[in-house]
Order: structure tokens, then C-alpha cells, then sequence
């Protein structure tokens, strides 16, 4: 009964990278089932009773923080949220410290949103008890990738094995976006192909290294795909020297109507959240039928409990 | 099973599958396993008389944990319990009301059941504690 060594999962979710093949998809099967709970009259589970997760936010998050917030308390375990505002990180503590405080409390989990890249590696150091890394910087954002493969695999009707073959476009702000580098990584790993579609000023350093192919002209890429992510442009990572305006911008790398029509039929607009309407999605296309931009935000509750449940279910603590 | 008491009953009985591994007591003992898909009966199992199939009876902890599992799922009018091999040694207050065969073992042998339906064959093994 015990799971073969290769999709046992590494002790903390750090990035994609760590995540082999099998265990990937181990992820979004074990979320598929769990996501009939979020169907049955009773949504509880004694699964996480007596854990305690702590969600550790030092940026601000809304459908992250309640996205976990409501997966571990359908598991039963507690959650402790804490945002660095109103907390002594104000009074000048240091992540550690924080760290070693709910260490102490007995936090088995932590839930960590960094604006600094590679916090999360930081925390995992420090602690002994499990370290989801929910956003860091221009890093990483696991659980936002395997919800988005989850609800990409879901509507191309490919449950149960990988994506690949599928054609993925990500458009926007790539240089900044740490949904980008985790969904490159693991869309790659199930097998899609993906093309980067961005202002050249957006695009990062070293992609070429990348799995990925990369396209300045959003016309040209749309009619190929099975699915588009547009991603947010973070203003608030930015200066305004990345592109000459936001009107340009919107015109030359937004989605509009006319541009949705270039899409296949059947194909799919996500858009990791939160939006800027009119900025890099129209209303209309957030709102059409493409869209399952909503959806990604339910099937997160599923894949993260998915994580908790493959992270902490078991005898955690007693093989280290 | 379905099948022969819906032969006998003159009617199709409704039968689903029950994956009891996020109710189980000893989950903390050893790596999370998979789960397997649960298949709901179609027309539920609210107010029907539900007979849970297990292949060996042993310390009821299974048993436990689908009846924990069954009441999320809806509230049944009664349930009852059906195995094929009762192999004794129980340590929970836990009965079948129907045994295909009660079958005295040591509680360190290993009792495997296959069917034809899955296994190609009908048999049940012992198999001792050292050769698993």
C-alpha cells in the first residue's frame, strides 16, 4: 500500500521544480476527487484534524489567503492567519523570528506569501514543520499553476493524464509574474507547449533557456491555442518605463472582443486574478463563456486541499 | 452482488464505490496515500437500506471509517454489512451481518481474496506473515 518512491512528495512545496511528472499528476487526481466534496451536502473532513496551519501573508491576497484558508478547514485542521500589517513585523521582527514564534506555537504548516523571490526556500530552512510557498516575489506560485493545469486538463477533456500536445499561450507581464515561471515549468512537465507572448521590455533575461517559444505578435499566436492565461500587469512591481502607456499597451497585448474571436472554438481564458479590466482583459472576454476564470478560483480550494492532504496527511516528522 | 439480488428482487439495484482513506484512524502512521475515485449510487443513499461489501473482515477499523465516510454522503434508513471472508480478531464493537465464509487465522497471516470479475480467478489465499 505504500506509494511508489517517485510520487512521494518532497517534504515542503516550494516550486514546481521539485515536482516530477507522476507526482504532478498525483496532485491534480488527488485534487479531481477531492473536488467532489466541495459537491456533497456535508463539506467536512476529518482528514487534518488537531494541524495547525498557519497562513503567513506578508503581502496582500485575497483569493489565495481564503482559497487555503477554506481547504484546510474542509480538512479540519486550524488555520491561524496572520498579514504582516497589524502584526509585530511593523515593530521591525524579522522573518525568522516570526518564524520561530509560530514554530514554538505549533504550527505544523506554514503558508507563506513573500514579495522578496526565494523566501519561502528562507522559511523552509528554519522550521521543522512544512513550508507552502503560496507566492514569492517574482518567483514562484505553485498552487496557482497546478490549479490552472487542473482547470485547463478539466475542459480539454484530458482528466486522468497529462496536456500533452496542448498549445498554451501566456501573455503579459512575464518579467514580473511568478504565476508565469510556475506555469511554464509545470504546463512543460505535463507535456504542453508554450509560447510567451509579451512586450519585449517584459520578457525576462535568460529565457532562451526556457522551455518555451516566444512571440511579440498576439494575432498570430491566438489561433493556435487550446487555452490563453493572460496575466496581470503589476504596477505595483513596476515604474511605468516598461511600456510607453497603458492605452498601447491594452491595444497591442490586451484581449478584446476582436482578438477573442481569433481563438478557436473551445478555447480557454484564464487570468490568475486579480484582473485590471480594461488593461490586459476586456469585460467582455472576463465575462464570456471562454472564460473559467471563475472556476480556476473554486478548483483552487480543491488543489489546495489536494497539497495539504499530500503535505501533511500522512506521518509527517516522523521520518526526519 | 447487485446483480444476483436485483435477479432475485426483480428490480436493478443501484451500487456505487466508497474510497474511506480520508476517514481512516492511522493515516498519521504512514505516507498519504492515493485516493481512489468514489462512485455515488445514482438516486443517493438517503433513506435507502445500504449494504456495505468489503472482501476480508479483520479489525473493523475499515468498516469504521466507511460509516463515517457513508454518513457524509447522505443518511441512510439502515445499513448493513456484507463480506466475503470473516477472518476473526477483531478491536472494534463491529459485525457482518452476512459472511460468505468465517475463516479462523492468526492475526500475523495475510488473507487475499480474489474474484473473477477483477482477478480472473476465484480464490482466497492465506498467506503467511513472512511471505507477503
Amino acid at each position: 500500500m505504500s506509494p511508489d518512491k517517485s510520487t512521494e512528495l518532497p517534504r515542503h512545496l516550494l516550486s514546481i521544480g521539485d515536482l516530477n511528472h507522476d507526482q504532478a499528476l498525483l496532485i491534480l487526481d488527488t485534487a479531481e476527487e477531492l473536488a467532489k466534496i466541495s459537491d456533497a451536502p456535508i463539506k467536512k473532513l476529518p482528514t487534518l484534524r488537531g494541524r495547525t496551519i498557519v497562513n503567513l501573508f506578508y503581502e496582500d491576497s485575497t483569493r489565495t489567503r481564503i482559497s487555503f484558508e477554506a481547504a484546510a478547514k474542509r480538512l479540519s485542521a486550524d488555520v491561524i492567519n496572520f498579514s504582516a500589517k497589524g502584526s509585530s513585523v511593523s515593530k521591525g521582527e524579522s522573518l525568522k523570528d516570526t518564524a520561530l514564534t509560530l514554530q514554538a506555537m505549533g504550527a505544523d504548516a506554514v503558508v507563506l506569501r513573500h514579495p522578496e523571490s526565494g523566501a519561502a526556500n528562507r522559511l523552509a530552512a528554519w522550521t521543522n514543520g512544512v513550508v507552502i510557498n503560496a507566492g514569492d516575489g517574482t518567483h514562484e506560485h505553485p498552487t496557482q499553476a497546478l490549479l490552472d493545469a487542473f482547470t485547463i486538463r478539466r475542459h480539454l477533456g484530458t482528466v486522468g493524464s497529462d496536456l500533452a500536445g496542448k498549445q498554451i499561450a501566456i501573455v503579459g507581464d512575464v518579467l514580473h509574474s511568478r504565476v508565469a515561471r510556475s506555469n511554464v515549468l509545470l504546463l512543460n512537465l505535463l507535456g504542453a507547449k508554450i509560447t510567451l507572448v509579451a512586450p519585449p521590455t517584459l520578457i525576462p533575461v535568460g529565457v532562451e533557456s526556457w522551455p518555451v517559444d516566444i512571440s511579440y505578435a498576439i494575432d498570430e499566436v491566438l489561433p493556435e491555442v487550446d487555452a490563453v492565461m493572460m496575466l496581470r500587469v503589476q504596477s505595483e512591481r513596476m515604474q511605468n518605463s516598461f511600456f510607453p502607456s497603458t492605452r498601447e499597451y491594452s491595444r497591442l497585448f490586451g484581449l478584446n472582443l476582436d482578438r477573442m474571436n481569433l481563438l478557436p472554438k473551445g478555447a480557454l481564458i484564464l487570468h490568475p486574478g486579480p484582473m485590471n479590466r480594461g488593461l490586459e482583459i476586456s469585460a467582455e472576454c472576463a465575462d464570456s463563456v471562454q472564460s473559467v476564470i471563475l472556476e480556476q478560483v473554486a478548483n483552487g480550494v480543491s488543489v489546495r486541499m489536494a497539497v495539504l492532504y499530500l503535505l501533511l496527511g500522512g506521518n509527517i516528522g516522523v521520518s526526519s | 452482488m447487485a446483480k444476483i439480488i436485483g435477479s432475485i428482487d426483480k428490480r436493478e439495484i443501484p451500487n456505487g464505490v466508497l474510497d474511506i482513506t480520508l476517514h481512516r484512524d492511522d493515516l498519521r502512521s504512514r505516507a498519504p496515500r492515493a485516493l481512489t475515485p468514489t462512485v455515488i449510487p445514482p438516486g443517493g443513499v438517503e433513506d435507502k437500506i445500504v449494504v456495505l461489501v468489503d472482501d476480508v473482515l479483520f479489525s473493523g477499523r475499515t468498516i469504521r471509517a466507511a460509516l463515517d465516510a457513508l454518513g457524509e454522503v447522505g443518511r441512510p434508513a439502515q445499513v448493513q454489512l456484507a463480506v466475503l471472508v470473516d477472518r476473526g480478531h477483531r478491536q472494534l464493537p463491529i459485525r457482518a451481518d452476512y459472511v460468505g465464509k468465517n475463516l479462523p487465522t492468526s492475526a500475523d497471516e495475510i488473507v487475499r481474496v480474489s474474484i473473477s470479475e477483477i482477478d480472473e480467478i476465484d480464490q482466497i489465499v492465506i498467506a503467511g506473515a513472512n511471505e507477503s
